[in-house]
Order: structure tokens, then C-alpha cells, then sequence
């Protein structure tokens, strides 16, 4: 399995693609600058929601509660995953209960997360993408590459190309517009012949025991208002106290995402029409773990707005595939390494730490610090290249005598050889498309010895 | 009575600007010699010790913290041109046995340009840089340290590095299009991840460069020596120098 250092050269070979992909979410970043310095209180709503998550993360098992006795109440069925295997399992058994084939589903992350569409492929089930960025990719047998523009690293032309292959667009039709039309003539007929939907959930609301789903396409309307059963997956995190507190979640979701002031269709799911089932699957899968991680903990505020990404300059040009999971970009490299902490052990590296994301963030999550810290637990825990361990042993070493320091540093050969971009060799890495810095005549040292010694 | 009130700073010069850059050294020391300061170099002083720390070998900085205290401890305050050792000092300097004197330290040490700023509160300089500018904001010193204002942020803006500048004659700082994104330095992260690495600072050195910046300058040398190092590859005019040469006045005989 190739790590992000790897992925992200192979992604490099293209520089032209990557000052594409760069400037594309620059620009949406720039949007996202743009709507949140127009609202003057925008510090005091991240704030705010910060708080409420923060309420929520210290109380979840009563709010959890809470929610599921107001949901079954209003009619809705509510099921418990401890895991993906669960959810996946859960999912299938339903749709094996009403003997259903074929299922249609908006975006869910969550469902991402457990390789969900995968499992039911095994299981003979056929599924159908309705957002359509994870259309695409879907077609093109690709994960998401983003979670608010799942197909960012496809231009208009390979979509064009993928929609001939397999929708029946004229070959070389690269024109968004008529390629819309095409995604959205299939999907009409996936809508009506579907009698399973899935949806994701963005906020589920304790108090009242409905869900709301946020979409530009009211692609999770069509699928769940014309389908017999509604299955709605969502990670236990995902809960509100208060259907007043949206009022800040909303305000702040889309405007952190792509700059609209708020999703075209922010829809609340209450209960079942008649004749129909409506169920919720709580998915834990790891989330547990991470709360009791104290310093981890605040990733669980995470609404999926996808600003980190989109600020992140390593992302912006590494793209979302380097990441090998699901939620890519700096929140999935502290997401993931709770997951599995040997497989994704290089995430928490993939950073400058220069902390953009963290000033982003709508939830305020310290991101930067917590990649910092998993940096921490991932060496301790033994995930690090062993000669890198020996080298930091004799640096420490080295740092901590100032004689040694001295000696080893007489003429700076000690940090021309240690410190990791002044490697006098061609082979370094950084020789490659930077000079070395020149080696003066004297140190600093030796000059203040000689002027003011 | 003034020798009491006179401020003792000691200078804490990181490893590889010690080594590589010891003009931005002595302009910070000259610098502060100028404005009335009793600067000290303390001569057994090594690293902060954020090499090791941002690898994810905090645990083994224990040796070079304590010798850091031990040199430090006695001044009024802690000055260092770079902003990134300032602010590792600052968040992660621990003792086992003087914790009160590594807390003291903690507080009291300062990057140049906020020294400059918030403690002297110096409102001129007599200075002069004929040259279009370009100011790296480092990423440590701007959203660690707060040097300057965030564009990420809903809230007023400012710059003590650009306001220092504004002080020197004939520097005219150019705009960039992209006010305050990362250089791609990153510590190790520029030989383990090099591909991004090298590609951000190429996309740095080049808002510069577009924007017709003769020079570049930071307070920070480690983000300088990176886009120095791509300037030089791509053998451009374009020249980094650290802060403190400029607010020192540089004697001009800069080619
Ligand atoms: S971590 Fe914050 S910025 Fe990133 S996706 Fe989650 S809410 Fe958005």
C-alpha cells in the first residue's frame, strides 16, 4: 500500500493537473472568505457551535437516548452499529426483508466510511448515486476524492467521457449543462423505479427526534419521498440538543463550504408518510474510542464542511486520493489514524502544520494540534521508521551537550549533516528541486567570539 | 539606579541560522544594540528542539529543554529571529526540576518583530531598503505567534512585520495574491513529502515573483532558506533576506 509522500508524487507528475486542482479549491476558498467576512458575528457563531458540540460530545449517551425515544415515538425505526460490518449488515437486512434489489442514495460519507456500496455489490444489490459528483465516480469505480465535491479531481472532459461510456452522451461532449441533463434524465428514472433510499444525515435533533439532510440537488428528497422505505445512516456524533441550535449549524455549514449563504435544501425528516417505513441507523464505529481519546475528542465536532481541505495547501496539491481513505484532507488524518493507527500512521505527518485549517474550521476543532499530537502517539506506539528513531536518539543526544554540539559542530558540520534539507548529497530529497544552502565563512558563534567576546 | 532597569535580553539564535545565516544574527543583535538594549549570548545554547518535537520525538527533548532553561533563565527576556523557535519554546518548553524557570521562559520569550513592537513599542527606524518587497508571512509566527492577522479570520487587520517595514525608507511592500499561505518548509516534511513540498514553494516564490517583488523577506529564515533554495535552482533575480537586515539598515552594498 503506497503512503500520502508516494500517492502525492505520482499526483505531481501532472503539474499543469495540479495547478488546476490548486487553483480550483483556492477559488473556493475565497468564496468561503468572502461569505464569512460579510457576517461580522462570523467568530462569535463558530464559537457558539463549538460550544453546543461541546455540550453535545460531554452528554452524547443521554442525548443519544433522548433522540431515540423521540424517533421511535414519531414513528421511526432506530437501529444501533457498533461497527461498519453492523451498519452494512443492518442496511442489507432490510432491504432483503422487502425483498428489494435495487436502492438509490445521497451522499453519506458515512456510508463511504464503511464501503457500504462495496458490501451490498457482494450482496447482489444494485446502487445508485444520486448526488451527482458521487455519480461520477461512482461510474468511474473511484472513492470520492472530497466530501462536499466528491469529483474535484476530474475535469469536464473526463466526465464527458465517462458519461458517453456509460450514460449514452454524445462522445466529446464536454459541456456542464447538457452533461447535467444526461446525469439527471438516468437519475429520474433510478428515482421512480427505486423503492429503497438512502440517505445521510447532517444533524439529527434530540429534543424533537427528527433528522435534516442538506443538499444543492434535493437529491435525498426525490430518493426518500418516493421510496417505501427510508433509510437514513448516521454517526453518533451527528446529534444537536435543540432544533433552535440549527440556526447557527445552518448558517455556518454551506457558507464554510463552498461560500452560499445555505444549502438549496435544507430538508427535516420527522416520520414516515403512511405506507411508508422510515429507519435510522446510529453508526459508532470507532467514534467511542475517539471520545475517550481527551485530546482527539473535539474531531468529533467535525459537521463535514470540507473548509480544511479546501485551505490546505498540501491537499490543494496532492488531491484527495493521497489520503487511501475515506474522509481525505487534515480532519480524515486525525480521523483515521483512530481507525487504524499502523495503516494510516503517515496522515498525521502529511502537514506543514501551518494551521489554516484550524482557522477555518466552523466547529473551531484544533486541528493542527491534534495532528501535532497523534504525531506524538504514532512514534510511541512504535508506527515510525526505525532508523528515523536512531537518528532522533543521536540528535537528542547531540542538542543536549553543548560540547558535543560544539565538537560535532565544528564548522557546522553537525548540522550540514543532521539537519534533513542540508544533506551536502544530490541524492537528498531536497537537492532535487532546491539548491543547498552556502556554508559562510564563520558561524554566528564565531563571529560574536571575535566582536564581543 | 538604570543599570537595574535596564532590560537584559539574552539572544537566542537558532542552530542552522547560526550556521548558514549569521548576517540575519548579527543584524537582529545589532539591531537591538541600536535601540538601547543590553543583549547577551548565552555561548552553550543549542536548539529548541523542535526538529525532534514536530517529528513526533517530543518525549526526547528533555535534555536539550533543560540545557535551554539553564541558559535562559536569568534574562528579562528571550529574543529570537525566528519565529517558529519562538513559538516551540513558548508551547512546548517543559523542566522537570525548574519548572517555575521554564514557565518564566515560556512568557517571556519573544520573536523579533513582536519584541520590537509590543516590548521597545518602537515607532521609528532609521532605515533604508530601496526595493519592492514581498513579505512571507511564516505560518508559525502569523497563526502561532499572531504577528499579523489572518485571512482566514473575520476580524481587523494588522502586521507588526509589515508595520516595521512601513518604518524603513524606500521599501515598498508588494501585494500578493495569496496573503498568507504556507511555503511548504515544513521541517522534515521537506524531504519526506518533497514533491508537495517543493511545489508550494515554487507557488510561493512565484506570487512574488509575479508581483514583481525584488526581494522576499520573513521573520523567519527557515521558510526563506526554502524559497532560496528554489530561487536559486530556477536561477531568478529575486533575493530572500531576513527581516532584521532590513530593519537593521542594510549597508548598501547588496548587489
Ligand atoms: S474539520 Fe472543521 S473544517 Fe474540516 S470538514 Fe470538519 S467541520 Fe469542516
Amino acid at each position: 500500500m503506497k503512503n500520502h509522500a508516494e500517492l502525492s508524487e505520482t499526483f505531481n507528475k501532472d503539474e499543469q493537473r495540479v495547478n488546476w486542482h490548486d487553483e480550483t479549491l483556492w477559488w473556493v476558498r475565497q468564496k468561503r472568505d468572502k461569505a464569512s467576512h460579510l457576517i461580522p458575528d462570523w467568530e462569535l457563531l463558530r464559537e457558539t457551535a463549538s460550544q453546543i458540540k461541546h455540550n453535545v460530545l460531554s452528554n452524547l449517551g443521554n442525548y443519544l437516548e433522548q433522540f431515540e425515544q423521540n424517533a421511535i415515538k414519531n414513528g421511526i425505526t432506530v437501529h444501533w452499529a457498533a461497527d461498519a460490518k453492523e451498519h452494512n449488515e443492518i442496511v442489507h437486512g432490510l432491504l432483503k426483508k422487502h425483498g428489494i434489489t435495487q436502492m438509490v442514495k445521497s451522499k453519506s460519507m458515512l456510508t463511504e466510511e464503511c464501503h457500504l456500496n462495496h458490501y451490498l455489490e457482494e450482496q447482489g444489490i444494485n446502487v445508485v448515486d444520486s448526488d451527482l459528483g458521487e455519480l461520477i465516480v461512482q461510474l468511474a469505480k473511484e472513492p470520492p476524492s472530497h466530501i462536499v465535491l466528491p469529483c474535484i479531481h476530474k475535469k469536464k472532459e473526463e466526465i464527458g467521457d465517462i458519461f458517453h461510456e456509460h450514460l449514452g452522451s454524445a462522445k466529446g461532449e464536454a459541456n456542464p449543462q447538457i452533461l447535467t441533463e444526461t446525469a439527471r434524465i438516468h437519475l429520474r428514472n433510478t428515482f421512480l423505479s427505486r423503492r429503497a433510499a438512502l440517505t445521510g444525515v447532517n444533524f439529527a435533533v434530540a429534543e424533537t427526534g427528527e433528522f435534516v439532510v442538506c443538499t444543492n440537488e434535493g437529491n435525498a428528497d426525490m430518493g426518500a419521498h418516493l421510496s417505501d422505505i427510508h433509510i437514513a445512516s448516521m454517526g453518533i456524533e451527528k446529534l444537536i440538543p435543540q432544533r433552535k441550535h440549527l440556526s447557527v449549524f445552518l448558517r455556518l455549514l454551506t457558507r464554510s463550504a463552498t461560500g452560499q449563504p445555505i444549502t438549496t435544501y435544507s430538508s427535516h425528516f420527522k416520520k414516515p408518510r403512511p405506507g411508508q417505513e422510515m429507519h435510522i441507523v446510529l453508526v459508532d464505529n470507532g467514534r467511542s474510542v475517539q471520545l475517550g481519546r481527551e485530546d482527539f475528542r473535539n474531531s468529533l465536532k467535525c459537521i463535514r464542511c470540507g473548509a480544511c481541505m479546501n485551505t490546505c495547501p498540501v491537499y490543494r496539491r496532492s488531491g484527495g486520493h493521497s489520503y487511501h481513505t475515506a474522509v481525505a484532507g487534515p480532519i480524515g488524518s486525525i480521523l483515521a489514524p483512530n481507525l487504524d493507527m499502523k495503516q494510516y500512521s503517515d496522515l498525521p505527518f502529511a502537514s506543514t502544520l501551518c494551521g489554516s485549517c484550524s482557522n477555518v474550521c466552523p466547529v473551531k476543532i484544533d486541528i493542527h494540534t491534534q495532528l501535532y499530537k497523534w504525531r506524538q502517539v504514532i512514534v510511541k506506539a512504535g508506527y515510525s521508521d526505525k532508523k528515523k528513531t536512531l537518528a532522533m536518539h543521536g540528535m537528542a543526544k547531540t542538542l543536549a551537550s553543548p560540547t558535543a554540539y560544539r565538537l560535532a559542530g565544528k564548522a557546522g558540520r553537525w548540522v550540514i549533516k543532521h539537519t534533513p534539507f542540508a544533506v551536502s548529497n544530490p541524492l537528498n530529497p531536497w537537492y532535487k528541486q532546491r539548491e543547498m544552502p552556502e556554508a559562510p565563512k564563520e558561524s554566528f558563534g564565531e563571529w560574536y567570539k571575535k566582536n564581543r567576546g | 539606579m538604570l543599570q537595574i532597569c535596564k532590560m537584559k535580553v539574552g539572544l537566542f539564535i537558532p542552530c542552522y541560522v547560526d550556521q548558514f545565516y549569521p548576517k540575519a544574527a548579527i543584524a537582529t543583535l545589532e539591531l537591538l544594540e541600536k535601540l538601547g538594549v543590553e543583549v547577551d549570548y548565552p555561548a552553550q545554547q543549542t536548539c529548541c528542539g523542535q526538529p525532534m518535537a514536530n517529528s513526533g520525538y517530543e518525549h526526547l527533548t528533555g535534555g536539550c529543554n533543560e540545557l535551554f532553561v539553564d541558559n535562559f533563565a536569568g534574562y528579562d527576556y528571550v529574543v529570537s529571529p525566528s519565529g517558529s523557535c519562538a513559538l516551540h519554546i513558548k508551547e512546548h518548553l517543559h523542566s522537570h526540576d525548574k519548572e517555575e524557570a521554564a514557565t518564566g521562559i515560556r512568557n517571556k520569550i519573544y520573536e523579533l518583530t513582536e519584541f520590537l513592537t509590543d516590548v521597545l513599542k518602537v515607532e521609528k527606524l532609521d532605515a533604508r531598503f530601496p526595493h519592492r518587497v514581498g513579505l512571507h508571512q511564516s505560518c508559525h509566527g502569523q497563526r502561532g505567534l499572531k504577528l499579523a492577522q489572518m485571512t482566514e479570520l473575520t476580524a481587523e487587520p494588522y502586521s507588526k512585520p509589515g508595520s516595521l517595514l512601513n518604518m524603513v525608507d524606500g521599501v515598498e511592500l508588494v501585494t500578493l495574491n495569496r496573503a498568507d499561505e504556507c511555503c511548504g518548509f515544513g521541517g522534515t516534511f521537506c524531504v519526506a513529502e518533497e514533491a508537495v513540498s517543493a511545489k508550494m514553494g515554487k507557488d510561493r516564490v512565484a506570487d512574488h515573483e509575479k508581483n514583481g517583488a525584488e526581494y522576499i523577506t520573513a521573520a523567519d529564515l527557515s521558510c526563506l532558506m526554502h524559497m532560496e533554495g528554489i530561487l536559486k535552482r530556477q536561477k531568478s533575480n529575486v533575493k530572500v533576506i531576513h527581516i532584521a537586515e532590513i530593519l537593521n539598515g542594510v549597508k548598501e552594498t547588496v548587489a
